[in-house]
Order: C-alpha cells, then sequence, then structure tokens
C-alpha cells in the first residue's frame, strides 16, 4: 500500500536569520496533521538543505526565510534541486517575501509561498492538494 | 472599622451585587466569552475590588520612587525630571548608509543610538564568507572591522550620545572597536555611554545567533562585565534580555521570569570571578518586549522591578540601592506587526509604547508600521519616533509616576506576575540552573508550547487579530518598502579587500597570535581584542582564532 505512505515534508532555514518560530509552529502543526517532518535546524547552507531533502526522501520542502537573502539563496536552492534530480518536490516559502518578489520566486518553480498572517490550516490543505502523487 | 472588617463588607457587597445585579444584566445580554484571559493566561475577572489587594502593603510592596522595592521606579522623578531616551534600532546597507539614517534620526529629535548589525557581523563572518552571500547589509549593518566602525560612526560625537550595541556572541570585538573610535575622537573610556546586549543566555534558547558554546560564551561576557565596571564605567556591558524570548513564542510571565533568571545566572558569574557585587550590578540593565495586552504589560515591567530589587538584596546581599535598580530598554513587540492592513500597526505600536511609559521605562523603541513588511521607510521610522514624541508631549501620561498604582486589577496582575515567576526560580534553581535547563531543552519547550497555543488561538478565531483572522480587507494598502542595494555586497566585499592588502599584515597576525595565546590561557580577553582590533583585524579573523579554541554552539532543536 505505498500510496498509504505519510507525507514527508523538511521544513528547512537557508540562510543566516534565526527566525524559527513560525517554522517550528509549521513544523509542529504538519506533524500534528498526519504528515512527518523534519526540521532542519537554523543556519542551512543551499547544500545542506537539498542533501537533508535527498536523504531524507521527501515530498515537500518548505523554506522559511525572514532575513531578506531569499533572493539569493532560493535559485541556489532550486538549481540544486534540478542537477540531483529533485524536480518532482513541492517547494513552498514562507516569511517575509516581499510582494513583488513573488513571480520571481513562482518562476524559480517555488509553487507556493506564504507570508504572515497565513493560517497553518491554509497550508496543510495546499500542501495536501498539491503534493505530488507517488507511484 | 478595621481594614478586615472593611474587606469583609466590600465581599458582602459584592456577593449581594452577583446574586442581584449582575444576573439581570447577563439574562439580557451575555457576556462575549465564557472567560477572558491574558497572553499569560491568567484568568481575568469581570472586576476587580479591594479584596484583590487586600495583602498589598504600601510600604512594603510599592514604596516610594527612587526607593526600594522600586515597584514605582527606579527614580525619585521619573519621567517628570527626564523623558525616557528615544532610541531607534537601526541598521542597513554599507556604513555610510546608516551613518546618515543615524544622523536623519539625531536631527528628528531622536536622543540616542541603536546600532542593528547584519547577520555576518551578528554571527562572527566577515563579508566575504560563503555565509554571508546574499546577506551583507541587508537586514543591519555590516560591519566587518574598525574601518567600518569609523564610518558608521563619523561625525557623531561619542562624549554627547550614548549608543546601544545589539550584538552578542562578538560583543568584546564590537565593544572595542567603539571605544578604538572613542580614543579617536578623543573621548576617554569613562565617558563613553551605552549598551552592549552582551546576553548570551537568552541566545541558547530564543534567539539563537551566536557562535561559541554557553561556557566560553559567558566567561566573555564576564570578561566585558569586568573590564567595563573597571575602565568604562558609564557603560551597560550587559542588556539582560526578555525580548528575543517573547519574540520566538514566550508568554509575558514566561519571558520575565526567564529574563530574571538569565540575570541571576550573570550576578553568579560575576561573583564566582570574584567581583563584589555592588560593584559591578549597578551597571546590569535590562530589555523587555511589550506586546498589545496593555495592563498585563504594564504589571509586567512593575513586577520586573520589584523582583530584582528583592533578589538582589535578598539572594545576592546587595547594599547600594543602585544595585538593586532595574533600569530597562523597551522595544515594542515586532511579532505583533501584521502584514495585512499595515498602517493599522501604528495603532498597535501607541498601545504598547503606551504600556512601557506607563510603567516607567527608562528607553524605548517603536516599531515602524512597515516592519512586517521589510526594514522600516524613512517615512515609517519618522511615524515610529513621532508616536514616542506625542506620548511624551501631548498625552500628559508621564506628568506623574506610576499612574496605575493602586488600581485593584494592576497591583493584583503585578503580584501574580511576581509569584508565578517566583515558582519559575525556584523549578530552575532545582534544575541547577539556567545552563543545565539549557541543555535539558527547558526554555525551548515551554517556548515552543506557548507560541504554539498562541497561533492554535489565532487560527481557531479565539484571538482575534484585527485584519488578518477578522476586518480583514480585500484591497491592498500600497506602502513604499526599503530594499537594500543588492550592490552593497559586492561594494563592501571589495572594500574589505582593500582594507586587507592595505593594512599591516605583520602587526596583524602578531595579534591574532597573542589573542590565541591569551585566550588559551583563560584570561580577561578585552585587553588584547582591544589591541587587535586597533591593528584592523576582523571580526571575522578575531572570531576563527576563538573558534578554533572554544568550538561553537550547535542548536538543540525543541518543536
Amino acid at each position: 500500500m505505498q500510496n498509504q505512505r505519510k507525507i514527508r515534508v523538511l521544513i528547512a532555514k537557508p540562510g543566516l536569520d534565526s527566525h524559527d518560530r513560525g517554522a517550528k509552529i509549521l513544523a509542529r502543526a504538519l506533524r500534528d496533521a498526519g504528515m512527518e517532518v523534519i526540521y532542519t535546524g537554523l543556519k542551512q547552507t543551499p547544500e545542506q538543505i537539498v542533501e537533508t531533502a535527498l536523504q531524507e526522501d521527501v515530498d515537500v520542502i518548505g523554506l522559511s526565510i525572514l532575513s531578506g537573502a531569499h533572493k539569493t539563496l532560493f535559485p541556489m536552492i532550486m538549481e540544486l534541486l534540478k542537477q540531483k534530480g529533485l524536480t518532482d518536490v513541492l517547494v513552498v516559502a514562507g516569511g517575509i517575501i516581499p510582494e513583488e518578489d513573488v513571480p520571481e520566486m513562482k518562476k524559480l518553480g517555488i509553487k507556493g509561498i506564504f507570508g504572515p498572517g497565513t493560517r497553518t490550516d491554509e497550508i496543510i490543505q495546499y500542501i495536501f492538494e498539491n503534493v505530488p502523487k507517488r507511484i | 472599622m478595621s481594614d478586615k472588617e472593611k474587606i469583609d463588607e466590600i465581599a458582602k457587597q459584592r456577593e449581594r451585587w452577583e446574586k442581584t445585579t449582575l444576573p439581570k444584566w447577563i439574562g439580557q445580554s451575555p457576556e462575549r466569552k465564557s472567560e477572558f484571559r491574558n497572553h499569560s493566561g491568567t484568568l481575568i475577572k469581570r472586576v476587580y475590588t479591594p479584596e484583590d489587594i487586600k495583602d498589598l502593603g504600601y510600604t512594603r510592596d510599592l514604596g516610594f520612587p527612587g526607593e526600594y522595592p522600586f515597584t514605582r521606579g527606579v527614580h525619585a522623578t521619573m519621567h517628570r525630571g527626564r523623558l525616557w531616551t528615544m532610541r531607534q534600532f537601526s541598521g542597513y546597507g554599507t556604513a555610510e548608509q546608516t551613518n546618515q539614517r543615524f544622523k536623519y534620526l539625531l536631527k528628528e529629535g531622536e536622543t540616542g543610538l541603536s546600532i542593528a548589525f547584519d547577520y555576518p557581523s551578528i554571527r562572527g563572518y566577515d563579508s566575504d564568507h560563503p555565509f554571508s552571500k546574499g546577506e551583507v547589509g541587508i537586514c543591519g549593518v555590516t560591519v566587518s572591522s574598525l574601518k567600518d566602525m569609523e564610518v558608521l560612526l563619523n561625525g557623531i560625537p561619542l562624549n554627547k550620545v550614548t549608543t546601544s550595541m545589539t550584538i552578542n556572541g562578538p560583543a568584546a570585538m564590537l565593544l572595542a572597536m567603539y571605544m578604538a573610535v572613542g580614543d579617536k575622537q578623543g573621548v576617554p573610556r569613562e565617558k563613553l555611554g551605552g549598551t552592549t546586549q552582551n546576553d548570551v543566555l537568552k541566545e541558547f534558547f530564543a534567539q539563537k545567533l551566536i557562535i561559541f558554546p554557553p561556557k566560553p560564551s559567558i566567561k566573555l561576557v564576564t570578561d566585558i562585565i569586568e573590564y567595563c565596571t573597571k575602565h568604562v564605567p558609564r557603560w551597560n556591558p550587559i542588556s539582560i534580555s526578555g525580548y528575543h524570548i517573547r519574540e520566538a513564542g514566550a508568554n509575558a510571565v514566561q519571558e520575565l521570569a526567564f529574563t530574571l533568571y538569565d540575570g541571576i545566572t550573570y550576578v553568579e558569574s560575576c561573583l564566582e570571578r570574584g567581583m563584589k557585587v555592588d560593584e559591578f550590578a549597578p551597571r546590569l540593565s535590562f530589555f523587555f518586549a511589550a506586546h498589545n495586552d496593555l495592563f498585563e504589560e504594564i504589571a509586567k515591567f512593575r513586577a520586573a522591578r520589584r523582583i530584582w530589587a528583592k533578589t538582589m538584596k535578598e539572594r545576592f546581599h546587595a547594599k547600594n540601592p543602585r544595585s538593586m535598580w532595574m533600569r530597562m530598554h523597551v522595544q515594542t513587540a515586532g511579532f505583533t506587526l501584521t502584514a495585512q492592513q499595515p498602517l493599522n500597526n501604528i495603532t498597535r505600536v501607541t498601545i504598547q509604547a503606551l504600556s512601557a511609559v506607563l510603567a516607567g521605562t527608562q528607553s524605548l523603541h517603536t516599531n515602524s508600521f512597515d516592519e512586517a513588511l521589510a526594514l522600516p521607510s524613512e517615512e515609517a521610522v519618522r511615524i515610529a519616533l513621532r508616536t514616542q514624541q506625542i506620548i511624551a508631549h501631548e498625552s500628559g501620561v508621564a506628568n506623574t509616576i506610576d499612574p496605575l498604582a493602586g488600581s485593584y486589577y494592576v497591583e493584583n496582575l503585578t503580584d501574580e506576575m511576581e509569584e508565578r515567576t517566583m515558582e519559575y526560580f525556584r523549578k530552575l534553581d532545582d534544575m541547577g540552573g539556567a545552563i543545565p535547563a539549557i541543555e535539558k531543552g527547558f526554555f525551548q519547550k515551554e517556548i515552543a508550547d506557548s507560541s504554539y497555543e498562541y497561533q492554535k488561538e489565532v487560527d481557531e478565531k479565539r484571538r482575534i487579530l484585527v485584519g488578518v483572522n477578522d476586518y480583514t480587507t480585500e484591497e491592498k494598502q500600497p506602502i513604499k518598502v526599503l530594499r537594500v542595494d543588492p550592490k552593497v555586497e559586492e561594494e563592501q566585499v571589495a572594500s574589505l579587500h582593500k582594507l586587507k592588502r592595505e593594512r599591516d599584515n605583520r602587526k596583524v597576525n602578531e595579534m591574532l597570535e597573542k589573542l590565541h595565546y591569551v585566550a588559551e590561557k583563560d584570561e580577561n580577553l578585552m585587553p588584547t581584542i582591544i589591541d587587535t582590533v586597533k591593528a584592523y583585524a576582523t571580526i571575522g579573523e578575531i572570531c576563527d582564532v576563538l573558534r578554533k579554541i572554544y568550538g561553537e554552539f550547535k542548536e538543540l532543536i525543541v518543536i
């Protein structure tokens, strides 16, 4: 019953900022919603994040960043995912990502972007609806 | 009638009121909720009466401003004598850009500086380190060496302005740079005034922007306190901070208890070093957040002063009243700002700032309305400063001291804050202190649970956030946010490389070797760090030497 496998999510904190309140709340909320959650902890390089995603065989990566470095770090992460063949992983992001940056981030392949004030159940629902189906 | 008889009479009257008047009203229109609670979970009564403060002893528990237990304020004249320092935390881009922002703020009536450093500086990396990519000058000003500090403080007279530096891991290096600029300006050390945050304990469980493990981190904190006590007497070597604990998710009681317990830990460390309590304690300072629940926050600040005074007197046997003073800086809570309908944040900030002023703060930062979106624009930061000026000069609240003293509600809440804090103190003492509690993940778990509970309240609409989960609107309020030019990183890296080419590198190496030697011997590092920064060694180079000796902190993840 492979399709009974729990959705595996990596919550990752790229960059040097330490605002982990949102990341931790989401990790717990996704766990409560029945997903398996791996939280990286702070100060992760793009290489570390992609390596963890590969090792943990995740379906979803949630990137949380509030330092303003998303314009530098997200392209690096998306490029590495491509290189490692992790193109079917659903990538979403949250934190402080200005409205005007959203189109650029979406173009990189980040599907959902959730700003401050988003309800956790909104994100849970989004993941259930958009997670790629495993064959 | 004796006091006891008076209270009994009031109790009787209350019971009568509850049986006769109240049910009629509740029958006609029920209350909005079955129970009302504040952020710390305290059940809030319908109405407070003298019964709720029947054990309050005026002289014992409140006293007069400037006198033990300092509940009403640390100075006898408080804001009637001198208003609080209006100190706006700021920094972005290059040292030159932030220098311009500082001058703008001083021109607009700010009375003290507060430097926000960028993440590479905070974490002890130079701007050309791989970790710094995309982060240089983004969330604060970038300072890699004394050269940057010279530009940052150019034209600012350090004998007239006091400066707060939000820096922890590399606090010793940045304080050394500040003193070095003072030396160049001809300002003697004893005339320098300001604060280094230098509070590493809260880093391990709340802010988590720290370089070294607990033991060497506390050693460095103690070095700074010891050095400043002897040589920089007007400097607050530490600002024991609850702000980040609150922002990480703690409630008001946890913020209060954990911060003050951190304070106890530093006092113990200084005593172990052989310092005398009345020598260093007068310069310990504190930093709290101001959230939205007005009276809860006021009670927190008042309780903080009383608990600290009692702790210093009873636990550490301080004799000098100044050792019992809790002087505080307050910042309005960034976490409460909403990205939705951002102009509403001006109102939130006003309420939060009011709590700090009503409770007698020494210094205040008001957040800008656009900070859930970006670093503040010049317009936003001016409104934030004007908010303080309006409170100071138009509202009349600063005309008398501690105006809420005697309020049945506020005094009851103040007592409750103190009781619950003392419970935490006992629990932490039993665990063997702050460090074992950190290693067990105690603080982390407490904070994570409170933070999750808060979010659930919001998600389930048990807690209303205007514009977020209620009173929402489709249209956006277009506001212009500040963007840091990506060229800043390039320019900064180029200027760092130029510095590394042009400085006396033999001298730099000599100093770094000396630092290594002194650090291994466990001496006070401050004098050597001052000489090392004066040779234009960078933050990254200095921290690398210490990383080799001390190792690096590894976060204990508690979700």
